[in-house]
This record gives structure tokens, C-alpha cells and sequence, in this order.
């Protein structure tokens, strides 16, 4: 039996209570998405390295194929979402803030939805190899299906030095209108469940602890029922009361355990690892079934669409099509918001694919999502210091962000911040304070990456000088050796031209050490420092592992 | 079909600064009612005079300065500072000063300084407090309340008052004017009297200074009122009003017959005001809650201090302004701790 709600919480500082409308999409049944005519996949569904096309145009593919994968560590591969041919490989628009294409492979669907060969089901995970366990989530293509994108594979293998003590799985899904976690849970829960025994396993962890905010009573229901109904040990499901961003990871991880993990650190580095429940379930499909990530649960709502609902849909599906499958637009349609209204990204057009981390499409009226309005001054009133769930001093970053004082904006915290949205939403003189905050973000990894080439171009520049110096110091050596033999031939010797030799020595090794460290890993460009550190650990720990795997052998 | 793309958050704003400015004004209704009550007509002049004093010399800047007018004075702040400077003066003051003051405020303390949100000091008290200096007389020339006063005039006597610079034939300043009770009160220990003595005068009443107690009372509402709609929060005015009562109980407890009762000091002159709407004036205040304690019992500390051992009677005006001064560098050293990171690294 799992004991009742006797967790102690911890409460973040800030935040916001905010209407939840979540309702109106929660009053239809979740339904299957029909198979639109074309699949677009983008190549880059993830944080990490872009994926490199698997097939050709014109092929045919089969359902569950892998189309598209990279060779990097941080990445996550693509599959045929059903079978069908490839129709062309090319740029097509993404959802992104600025309107971005991006290359996609596009697949005309055959209707027949016919497998390819999958891998085995792993029934008896329990008595498999942790590095097969991981190689297959890492096959099936997940990634952080809470919105974040991450690869997941590389979140399940902390290392060989970090202990996990606790996984948490996130159902808090803390951002108003978004219901397809609740709906996930309600309907899979016993799947929830699997791939936690399944991750607790993996990551070798005793506790797990399932945060769930207060406002989904039927969700927490059907995640108990399952809990108990698997006999899990040690994992309980527990209430958070409702308060935005509660889903925030970090700000998960302190409300269950009161740590609060160091700024630019990962969870695992205090023990904790994370995962949303969309994330888990995936895994256990891909474990238990050997399905790789094909589809996934999206939310359609706002007032800005006839009949607001959850739909299963393939990953790929046009948004337009799945507007369609939810009674089309109304009258009242004015944004479309890929995600939440606090943290989601507008989208220019609804062209553009369901990707893998698309959570909701927020169909927004316009008193939903009014344009924005005039600005005034700040006030200094401390309203968007009293809600920052991370306690920095929005109106200082912003008055430095404005100002381009970027050395200034960063020694407020900039990178600490999480873009949740509360103080530009309590701001009563209507200031986009997280706008600020990106366009800070922006400038300074541009400026770094300004650096790094300038830093790189010069020693290049500095490795030619030291390479023609050494060439030319080579030359006159030999031409000095030649005339030492000439003159050992008469007899005398010398202590000075050795030291010559170790001086040049010594230059040589300069210039390699030099080398060496500019072909130091390279930055994947966009990524916010978090990211990075994960980027550069689990990079490190591959390096670790791969060393390790060599000495074995 | 194509759609808006601004960022996030996309949700309506549920706060404005017009807002707030407004609930500010209409916070200060029932001491303004309270005042009109206990000192007549005057107040309510002077607050009108103020208001379009400031809204027009508001709308002139806005324009010199090429900036959308209408905007810029729907913010209501000029008001703001209009009506606070006008219930700080005296209920008589001579228009001109009123209009002096006014102007000074705005274009000087607040646009010269960039407008709203930049000024380093709040403009009433500045306003406030150059008039006090200049015109030493003129500021202090209150009237009793109206169950000690004789002669109490009518709007029009008031209206004449205040436009024409003297009183209507028949009456002089000594017959219709009188001290503040805190002036008073410094005037009568000056003269080394005891607190026992002092308080026979019919000036006291039960807690403060009969009138001022109920004003302020009333003033205290509406403060309780902006705290209820959080468009203040308690540190301020909590820290504040503790500030002054600690520092006016120690002296009372050591020397109660050289020292008032601390509550007097609450509810006699502009205590509560200060506490409620001028020391939390967002702009020119600490803004981390760990600063504006410090702020507001700085502010506390000073108003005893001034009253008791400085040059001036009341010290809100003097007492606000100076801690202006030091609001800045207090929010530097008060930074709240960044989640994730330890205690004193930034
Ligand atoms: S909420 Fe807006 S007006 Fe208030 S201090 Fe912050 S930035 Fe300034
Ligand atoms: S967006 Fe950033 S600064 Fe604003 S409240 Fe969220 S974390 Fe704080």
C-alpha cells in the first residue's frame, strides 16, 4: 500500500495562482488523430546535434523505420511515424519563435500503416545489461516530452560516479489551459507506472516520488490505483498544491525534497534525476513493446477552436490538420501558441508539424491573449521581484538589459532565469521584461561565440607564425649542424647549441599544448548554460565511458 | 492563415500603473473627507489647485519633450503627488505657494529628472520641504480643528483666503490661525514644561491631537485598504510606525515628562500619511523587502529624531527624503538569495 499524501512540501518563493482553464479541453474523450496526408519531420526535435537523413527521396519507409539520426551523444533519432514513401527532403517551416524553416523529411503516408521490424520486447528488463536498457530508449528516440526536448537516453546515465537517490516523475503540468499530461495519466496510468519500475531500475534508485498539482484529482486517482495495483515500493504520488511553475524542474525538485539544486547544475548533481510522465510512458513502450516515440498526446484549446480536446497524433502531423480534428477554428481565433500562455511561443502560421516536445496548441481569442500594451515606466514597485520563483530582481536585469550593460545583467543572475513569464505578467506598467531577458541571453552567446572564433582565428594565426618560425628555425639549425660538423672536423664542440635545442623543444611543445586546447569541444550553439552543463557532462561521461570500455578490453 | 508572433507570456496583465495610481487617490478620500471635517474648506481647494497645477505643468513637459501627452497624464502620478502635497501644506496656504510647490515637483523633481520612475526623490516631499525653508511662516500657519476654533470660515471666506493672500475684513491671522499640535508641543517643552502640564491643553485628545488623531485614523483606513488590494505591502509602513514607537517609547520610558506618550507621535502629525503613502512611494523607495524594513524603520528612527532634538516640527518631508538618498545603495546590500545559489554569493 502506498501510504497517503504524508509527504512534507516545501514551497518555492513567488509564483503565481493563476486561472487554470483547463476544463474545456478535458470535457472530450483523448481520440486517435486521423493520418494526414503528409508527415513532416524536422530534422532537429531535440536539444543536441541535428539528425542526418537515414533515406532517400522516393523510398519507401515502414512504420517505425529510422529515418534520420546523428552520430553525437546528445541527440535523438527520428522514425517513420507510418509507412509510406518519402516525398522530398527539404526546408519547410518549424515552430519556432521566428518563423524559421528548417530541413524536414516529408512523408506521404500509404495508408496501410505497415511495421518494419522492431527490435524485441525487453520483458525481462530486470536481468538485462543497463547499457542495453539505455541503448534502447536511446533507439526509440525520446526526449523530454515535457516540453524540454532533451535527449532522454543521456538524463538516464548520470555517470559512474553519481549516485541517484531519487527519481521524481513530473505530472505537476503547472501552466494554465495544457491538459495532455492530466489526460496521459487518467487514461495510461498502469503504462506510467511500468516505465517508472522501468527507470527506477535503470537509474538503480529506492525512492521515486510523482508530483501531481492539486487541481488534477482524477489524474492523482488513477496514478494511486496504479501504483498500488503494481505493488511499488517506496513510490508515492504526491499533492502539490497548484501554483505556477511548479512544473518548473528545479522548482519540482525543491517543493518535494527541499533541495534546491546549485544554479548551472544538473538534478542529478544533488542525487535527483526527472522525467514527465509522457517521458515515462514512452519508455516503457519502448522497452516493453519495442515501439519507438511515433506519437504522442497534444492539447488543443482556447476559445479560438470549435471544440477544445486531447488528441493522440502522429509526430509530423500539420497543425492545421489537428485544428481541424477539433471543430476547426471559431470566430474568435487571434494567436496560435505552440504551448502554454505563460511560456509557449506564438507561431506565425499553423503549416508547421507536431513536433516531439509539442505539449499544447493554445488557440487563443483575443482577450485570451491580447496584443500587447502600451508600456510605461517601471515603477520599481517590487511586483516581479515578489513573484520570481527564483528570486532574482527583474527590474534590475531589465534596467541592465535595456541598458546593454551585459556584464551588469549577468551579475543580477540573468542566466538563472528560467523565462517562466510571472513578472511579465504582474508588471503594472506592462513591461515585456522576459523579452528583455532573451534578447541579454542572445547577445552575450553571441558575443562568446564572437570570442571563441576571434580566440580561434587567432591561434590559428598564432600556430602558422610559431609553425613558419619553427620552419625557419629547422633551416638554420640544419645550416648550423652542417657548419658544427665542419667545425667538429676541426675540433671544437659545444654546451650552446644544446640549449638551443631544448629552447626549440620547448617552443614545439607550446605550439601542440596551444592546438590542443583549441580543439577543445565545441559549443552547440542556442543552448542556455543549464543545457550546456548537461551538453559538456554527459559529453565527459561518455569520454569516461568510452576510456573505460577501451581498458576493458 | 497568419498570426501576431509576440513572446511570451501572452496572457492579459491583470495590473496597471493607472491602477494603482488610481486606488492610491482614492485611498486618500476618507482622511481627505476627515480633513475638510476637522480644518474646512481649504484642503479641498488646495487639492483641486494642486491637481491641475500638476496635470497641466505634466502635459507642457510631456510635450516639450516630444512625448504622447494624454498617455503620459493618464498615469494619474501627477495627481498623485498633486494631492499629497496639497494635504501637507496648510489648509490657508496662499495659492501661489501652492502653485509654486506644484510646479517645483513636477518639472523639476520628477521630469528634470527623467519623469516617472526616475526621480530620486519624491516630489511632494521636496516640494514640501523647499516651500517649508523658504517660506517658514506661510507653512506653518495652521488652523485649530473646529471644536477649538472660533472663527471657523466658509468656502467662500476660504476661497478668498487662499486667492486674495489675506483674510476677509474683520478677521486676523492670530484670531483664525494656529500652531500644529506637534509645534505646540515643541514650542511648550522649549518653555520647559512637563508633559503632564502641556497636556491639559484643550490641543489633546484622547491618543493624539484632537482632530489630527481622527485624521490620521482615517488615513490608516485607507492604508489598510492599499495593503488589502496589495498595492503596498506592510513592510514599509509596519517598519516605519515600529521605527517611530520604539524610539518614542525608549525616550518615554527614560524621561515621561520631558518625552509624549509614543502614540502621540503617531497620531499628531503626518505619521500616518508618511507610513501609508509617502514612504511607500514605489519609486523613490527601497524595493527589496528586506530593504524597505530597513528603509521604512530608518525612516521611523529619523521622524523622532527630527522632531525631537531638529530645527522643524513635523519630519516626515526630511525624514523620507533622506532615506531616498540611501534607498539605492540599501537595495544593493539587500539582495534576496538567488535560488541554487549559497547565502552571500551572488
Ligand atoms: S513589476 Fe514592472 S514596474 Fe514593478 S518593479 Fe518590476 S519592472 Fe518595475
Ligand atoms: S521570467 Fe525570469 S526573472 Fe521573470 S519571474 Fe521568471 S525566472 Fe524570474
Amino acid at each position: 500500500m502506498t501510504p497517503p499524501n504524508q509527504q512534507r512540501l516545501w514551497r518555492f518563493h513567488g509564483g503565481l495562482h493563476l486561472p487554470d482553464n483547463k476544463a474545456q479541453s478535458l470535457g472530450r474523450e483523448l481520440t486517435q488523430a486521423t493520418v494526414p496526408q503528409r508527415l513532416i519531420l524536422p530534422l532537429q526535435q531535440h536539444i543536441g546535434e541535428e539528425d542526418k537523413p537515414l533515406v532517400a527521396v522516393g523510398e519507401r519507409v515502414l512504420k517505425g523505420q529510422m529515418i534520420a539520426r546523428s552520430k553525437a551523444y546528445i541527440s535523438a533519432p527520428i522514425h517513420a511515424p507510418t509507412s509510406g514513401t518519402v516525398a522530398s527532403i527539404g526546408p519547410e517551416p518549424i515552430p519556432h519563435p521566428s518563423g524559421l524553416v528548417a530541413t524536414c523529411i516529408v512523408i506521404e503516408p500509404d495508408g496501410e500503416d505497415a511495421w518494419a521490424e522492431l527490435p524485441e520486447p525487453m520483458d525481462d528488463y530486470q536481468q538485462r545489461d543497463r547499457a542495453d536498457l539505455r541503448e534502447r530508449v536511446r533507439w526509440a528516440g525520446i526526449v523530454g516530452l515535457g516540453g524540454a526536448a532533451f535527449p532522454t537516453s543521456v538524463k538516464l546515465n548520470p555517470g559512474p560516479n553519481v549516485r541517484i537517490k531519487t527519481l521524481i516523475i513530473n505530472g505537476a503540468e503547472c501552466e494554465p489551459y495544457i491538459t495532455c499530461d492530466d489526460m496521459l495519466m487518467r487514461t495510461r496510468a498502469p503504462r506510467i507506472v511500468s516505465g517508472i519500475k522501468i527507470l527506477k531500475h535503470l537509474l538503480e534508485v529506492e525512492e521515486c516520488l510523482i508530483g501531481i498539482e492539486d487541481n488534477k484529482p482524477v489524474a492523482i486517482a488513477a496514478m494511486r490505483q496504479a501504483v498500488t495495483d503494481a505493488g511499488l515500493q517506496k513510490t508515492r504520488v504526491v499533492t502539490i498544491p497548484t501554483l505556477y511553475p511548479s512544473g518548473g524542474e528545479k522548482q519540482l525538485i525543491h517543493i518535494l525534497t527541499g533541495k534546491e539544486v546549485p544554479s548551472h547544475a544538473i538534478p542529478a548533481q544533488i542525487g535527483v534525476v526527472c522525467h514527465n510522465v509522457g517521458t515515462t510512458a514512452a519508455i516503457a513502450d519502448a522497452v516493453l513493446e519495442g515501439k519507438p516515440l511515433l506519437s504522442r498526446i497534444v492539447t488543443l484549446t482556447g476559445d479560438g477552436v470549435a471544440e477544445p480536446r486531447n488528441l493522440e497524433a502522429l509526430i509530423g502531423t500539420p497543425v492545421s490538420d489537428l485544428i481541424a480534428q477539433a471543430g476547426g477554428y471559431t470566430n474568435a481565433v487571434y494567436k496560435l501558441i505552440l504551448g502554454g500562455p505563460m511560456m509557449g511561443i506564438a507561431l506565425h502560421t499553423d503549416a508547421v508539424p507536431l513536433t516531439k516536445a509539442a505539449n499544447c496548441l493554445l488557440v487563443a481569442s483575443r482577450e485570451e491573449a491580447p496584443d500587447p500594451s502600451p508600456v510605461r515606466p517601471c515603477i520599481r514597485c517590487g511586483e516581479c521581484a515578489r513573484v520570481c520563483p527564483v528570486s532574482l530582481l527583474p527590474q534590475q536585469m531589465y534596467w541592465y538589459a535595456r541598458a546593454k550593460d551585459f556584464d551588469k545583467v549577468q551579475a543580477y543572475n540573468l542566466f538563472d532565469c528560467i523565462e517562466c513569464g510571472c513578472c511579465s505578467h504582474v508588471c503594472p506598467a506592462h513591461l515585456p521584461l522576459v523579452q528583455f531577458y532573451r534578447f541579454a541571453k542572445n547577445e552575450i552567446w553571441a558575443q562568446e561565440e564572437e570570442k571563441r572564433k576571434a580566440e580561434q582565428a587567432r591561434q590559428r594565426h598564432e600556430a602558422r607564425q610559431a609553425r613558419l618560425e619553427r620552419l625557419e628555425r629547422e633551416r638554420k639549425a640544419k645550416l648550423r649542424k652542417k657548419k658544427e660538423a665542419l667545425e667538429k672536423k676541426k675540433g671544437a664542440g659545444g654546451k650552446e647549441q644544446d640549449a638551443k635545442k631544448a629552447a626549440i623543444e620547448a617552443a614545439m611543445k607550446r605550439v601542440a599544448e596551444k592546438k590542443a586546447a583549441a580543439a577543445a569541444p565545441k559549443n552547440t550553439e542556442g543552448l542556455t548554460p543549464a543545457q550546456q552543463r548537461q551538453v559538456d557532462n554527459a559529453e565527459a561521461r561518455r569520454r569516461a565511458a568510452e576510456t573505460e570500455g577501451e581498458q576493458e578490453k | 492563415m497568419e498570426f501576431p508572433t509576440e513572446t511570451s507570456p501572452h496572457t492579459a496583465r491583470p495590473n496597471s500603473v493607472d491602477t494603482v495610481m488610481l486606488r492610491v487617490i482614492l485611498a486618500l478620500i476618507p482622511g481627505i473627507v476627515a480633513m475638510v471635517w476637522y480644518f474646512g474648506w481649504g484642503t479641498l481647494i488646495n487639492i483641486l489647485l494642486a491637481s491641475i497645477t500638476a496635470v497641466t505643468a505634466e502635459a507642457l513637459v510631456m510635450k516639450l519633450r516630444h512625448k504622447p501627452v494624454l498617455f503620459a497624464i493618464s498615469d494619474l502620478s501627477a495627481v498623485v503627488t498633486a494631492m499629497l502635497f496639497a494635504i501637507a501644506v496648510p489648509p490657508l496656504l496662499p495659492w501661489w505657494l501652492t502653485v509654486l510647490g506644484v510646479l517645483f515637483a513636477i518639472v523639476v523633481v520628477k521630469q528634470l529628472y527623467g519623469g516617472l520612475g526616475y526621480n530620486p526623490f519624491n516630489p511632494a516631499m521636496a516640494a514640501y520641504v523647499l516651500l517649508l525653508i523658504s517660506y517658514p511662516v506661510d507653512m506653518t500657519n495652521w488652523l485649530p480643528p473646529r471644536m477649538l476654533n472660533d472663527h471657523p470660515l466658509g468656502f467662500i471666506q476660504t476661497l478668498h483666503t487662499i486667492f486674495a493672500g489675506h483674510l476677509p475684513a474683520g478677521l486676523t491671522w492670530d484670531t483664525v490661525s494656529g500652531a500644529t499640535p506637534l509645534d505646540e508641543m515643541r514650542t511648550q517643552l522649549d518653555m520647559n514644561r512637563m508633559i503632564s502640564e502641556i497636556r491639559q491643553s484643550p490641543l489633546w485628545g484622547d491618543f493624539g491631537a484632537r482632530g489630527w488623531e481622527w485624521i490620521g485614523n482615517w488615513f490608516l483606513l485607507g492604508g489598510l485598504w492599499l495593503l488589502y488590494k496589495r498595492v503596498i505591502s506592510w513592510h514599509i509602513p509596519v517598519s516605519m510606525l515600529s521605527g517611530l514607537i520604539v524610539m518614542a517609547g525608549l525616550f518615554y520610558i527614560a524621561d515621561p515628562n520631558t518625552h509624549p506618550f509614543p502614540l502621540f507621535h503617531m497620531f499628531s502629525g503626518g505619521a500616518i500619511l508618511g507610513a501609508f503613502f509617502i514612504a511607500t512611494d514605489p519609486v523613490t523607495a527601497a524595493t527589496t523587502k528586506k530593504g524597505q524594513i530597513i528603509y521604512g524603520a530608518a525612516i521611523g528612527v529619523l521622524v523622532f529624531l527630527i522632531r525631537t532634538f531638529g530645527g522643524y516640527p513635523d519630519a516626515v518631508a526630511f525624514a523620507v527624503l533622506l532615506m531616498n538618498l540611501a534607498a539605492p545603495t540599501i537595495d544593493y546590500y539587500t539582495q534576496p538569495r538567488v535560488f541554487g545559489h549559497k547565502r552571500g554569493q551572488t
